[in-house]
């Protein structure tokens, strides 16, 4: 074979149906019904490979870490910062120390909230954040500003679901001092401009911190190079195990910031007089961690490297376009969200059937979405609904699965016609 | 398990054409309940005279469910003493749990609810407007919630 001819050769096209046999969970009928799980950005299924790491931590390295000399603590330590390297490198950090362990994306930004809120924020400063945050990425800081006198400033979403770069310009001051932004919006979809609002926030001094729960499981992340000081994510969005997360900090910030949580592994000295702490990560990982959470999620770490990236890009992309299409072709649909390049969810109304009732008339169709306000109160009231439905993608997804939901809505309709 | 059992046509109705859905003139009794995961929320208002309920309405927004178990409770609490609206609820709710097999005539149109005896996660939304009735006329200022 020539070089030409393997040049011309397609890309290796990414196989759903051989993804769809690594994830147990699927393999099951609801309400008699084979399972259509678009629930994915609630919680992620877990491919087999994750199931059996964390099995395996269990009931063969089960020690605990950095305290023993024994071979099986050495064995779980070892797993467990080989897990951390793998978080480090899946988020392209500069050194795996940057990269803190924690129950996940909300301890994560309450970790930063209460030792940079504590350290960065006084009478009268500000905390910008969007319309479109989580509540874990709003009450944490909010809770900061209580404490300290500062001030909650939010940036708006538009009709379409975007926040520009000038709308995060406009509500940056002086006293702004922290800017806190989702990557993804957990009930759009909507991708930030986090590359430029962090090089904007940072002209003012800001330090940025960002919610990266949705973005980790679809989007290649770089924290060097969107070149913000803090990230946040949760192991259980990316297919890996529930409890487990992480904190990424740019060394120079992260370092120099107080101790959260006192207790073991975090100190570096202890006497009734004097404590003296460790540095990065330690420092901020008092007690025993979830060992095998981490070492599952690294599992999960490795499970989506095993894929051309590209090809799964392109594999969600066709499905939310699918979807898109799909839904919006429902009478009496109307999508929440439509910005250029939203990626992963779709929320939706149907008139005449509240979501709560679309939600359990879908699920005896064997369908399982969420419904809710999806811990985005404030974005509800922007778009002037109690609650919307919410299908969202995972990489074992396929139109079939969209057609599935889009029989089971008219079905829904039929019943409450 | 059919959706259908649980979606009843009297539900149906109820949910989209909701009884009593106004308060009514000389209210003496109100509450508010209000479940903020799912947005459900009702304001019931009531007459009460000599420990009867001499009129009763709501107004408020949620699921077809929610709707429907308070317009049917409009309906049926009616006249009834507060003794009586106490049992009527303690039997409802057994029946939505699972806990009693529905008695269509002890319960009338509320049997219609025995479905959700397979949904607990709708309880919630069914038993919301009795919780908040329950507050109006024990003069509880606190919003009600049943999450």
């Amino acid at each position: 074979m020539t070089a030409t001819a393997r040049a011309a050769e397609p890309r290796p096209r990414f196989d759903v149906a051989r993804v769809r046999r690594d994830f147990p969970a699927l393999s099951q009928d609801v309400h008699e019904h084979p399972l259509v799980y678009l629930d994915s950005a609630a919680t992620a299924l877990k491919p087999q490979a994750v199931i059996d790491a964390v099995v395996r931590s269990m009931s063969r390295d089960s020690a605990n870490v950095s305290r023993g000399v024994h071979t099986l603590s050495q064995r779980a330590t070892l797993a467990f910062e080989a897990a951390r390297e793998k978080v480090a490198g899946f988020l392209n950090a500069r050194e795996a120390a940057e990269v803190v362990f924690v129950r996940g994306t909300t301890e994560a930004l309450n970790l930063v909230a209460n030792v940079l809120g504590g350290t960065r924020l006084g009478t009268d400063d500000e905390v910008l954040i969007t319309e479109l945050e989580h509540h874990s990425n709003l009450v944490p800081w909010q809770m900061a500003c209580e404490r300290t006198g500062a001030r909650l400033v939010v940036a708006p979403v538009t009709e379409a679901g975007e926040v520009t770069v000038d709308a995060v310009a406009d509500k940056l001051s002086k006293r702004t001092k922290i800017v806190a932004i989702a990557h993804v919006s957990n009930t759009l979809g909507t991708v930030l401009p986090v590359k430029q609002i962090a090089k904007l926030a940072h002209e003012r001094g800001a330090v940025v911190v960002v919610d990266g729960a949705q973005a980790a499981p679809h989007l290649s992340v770089d924290v060097q190079d969107l070149d913000v000081d803090f990230y946040a994510v949760s192991g259980h969005k990316v297919y890996g195990p529930t409890g487990i997360g992480v904190l990424y900090g740019k060394r120079e910030l992260f370092a120099e910031l107080p101790p959260w949580q006192g207790g073991g592994s975090m100190i570096h000295s202890v006497s009734f007089e004097k404590t003296t702490y460790k540095g990065l990560p330690e420092r901020f990982e008092a007690g025993t961690p979830d060992i095998s959470g981490a070492i599952g999620f690294g599992a999960a770490i490795d499970y989506l490297a095993g894929f051309d990236r590209d090809g799964l890009v392109a594999h969600e992309h066709d499905l939310l376009t699918y979807g898109m299409h799909a839904l919006e072709a429902v009478p009496g649909l109307r999508l929440i969200g439509r910005a250029p390049g939203k990626i992963g969810v779709i929320s939706f109304v149907v008139e005449g059937i509240h979501p709560h009732d679309l939600g359990t008339l879908v699920d005896a169709k064997g369908v399982a979405i969420r419904t809710g306000h999806h811990c985005t109160q404030p974005l509800m009231q922007r778009y002037s609904v109690p609650a919307t439905a919410r299908a969202s993608l995972g990489m074992y997804n396929t139109r079939e699965d969209i057609d599935r939901l889009v029989d089971a809505l008219l079905a829904a309709k039929e019943l409450f016609r | 398990m059919d959706v259908r059992e649980l979606y009843q046509e009297l539900i149906l109705d109820h949910g989209r054409r909701p009884r009593n859905f106004r308060f009514p003139d000389g209210a003496n009794q109100s509450a508010e309940g209000k479940n903020p995961l799912c947005g459900d929320h009702v304001i019931v208002k009531a007459v009460l005279h000599d420990g009867v309920v001499e009129d009763v309405g709501f107004q408020g927004s949620g699921c077809a469910i929610c709707t429907a178990a308070a317009s049917t409770m409009t309906e049926v609490v009616k006249g009834k003493s507060r003794g009586e609206v106490d049992a009527i609820f303690h039997t409802f709710h057994d029946v939505v749990t699972g806990k009693v097999p529905p008695d269509p005539e002890e319960l009338g149109k509320l049997a219609a609810f025995a479905g959700l005896s397979e949904f607990p996660m709708r309880v919630k939304c069914a038993t919301l407007a009795w919780h908040t009735l329950e507050a109006a006329l024990d003069h509880k200022p606190e919003a009600v919630t049943t999450e």
